[in-house]
């Protein structure tokens, strides 16, 4: 399992690659990419710069990778999320889950995300027009995360 | 007892702090009340931190609520909702 919060770019190929190189029990990987969008709320966006808490990010990823282990057959995974100053369309975050089956990628992969989301102390602040502003978290991400607490989703692809 | 207080995004710029170590009043045992403590410091401090649904907190790293308990040598902090992915 890797965890790694950094200022660098990813090779989001490269890290699902690595998941199931020498590991013949992996049959499927999944990811998710996070790209820094032209407009949010409206607004153009020119860049972004992402604030987090040293420690509290890299714990707060282990724990929802943790729930995840407990609720799919995961062999592995990697969740990279970048900080600092990021332009137009560049990579901001990745996760990659590799699983036996398809299933069990899928699903993780959005669940960790959606917690990740919701509960990883990240803080976004994006360059626009009328100057420098910190975003709002939205109703919808924390929506999201609230949905799995409902046993249906749990193997909703069989 | 002391505690380590930090600040993070929004939060941080408005109270113009990243954070600070504090000895709190023998009174002051949860994370409400350090909330109130600073925020009796007047200036910034009131309306950074007045909002409660735009107020999180963590203690020792792990998210908590604000009736949390304090122990000496804590680690808290204070910031908006997330808006990391």
């Amino acid at each position: 399992m890797k965890i790694a919060i950094q200022r660098e770019d990813f090779d989001a190929g490269a890290e699902a690659r690595a998941l199931s190189r020498n590991n013949p029990a992996v049959g499927a990987v999944a990811s998710f990419v996070g790209l820094v969008r032209d407009r949010n709320d409206g607004t153009a966006v020119s860049a972004m710069t992402l604030e987090h808490y040293p420690g509290m990010t890299e714990k707060a990823i282990a724990q929802i990778v943790d729930e995840a282990k407990g609720r799919w057959k995961i062999v592995d995974c990697s969740v990279i999320h970048r900080v600092g100053e990021l332009q137009l369309a560049e990579q901001i975050v990745l996760v990659v889950v590799a699983s036996s089956h398809r299933g069990d990628a899928f699903a993780a992969c959005e669940f960790i995300m959606d917690f990740l989301k919701s509960q990883a102390p990240f803080w976004k602040k994006e360059a626009t027009p009328e100057g420098a502003r910190w975003v709002d978290a939205r109703v919808s991400d924390a929506a999201a995360a609230a949905r799995w607490s409902s046993a249906s989703t749990k193997n909703r692809v069989a | 007892m002391k505690v380590r207080v930090l600040f993070f995004a929004s939060l941080r710029e408005q109270v113009g702090s990243a954070g600070e170590d504090i000895e709190l009043p023998a009174e002051v045992t949860t994370v409400a009340g350090l909330r109130a403590h600073l925020m009796a410091r007047g200036g910034d401090w009131g309306p950074a931190l007045a909002d409660e649904r735009r107020l999180r907190a963590a203690v020792n790293q792990d998210m908590a609520s604000l009736g949390a308990a304090l122990r000496a040598g804590d680690e808290v902090a204070f910031f908006p909702p997330v808006t990391g992915g």
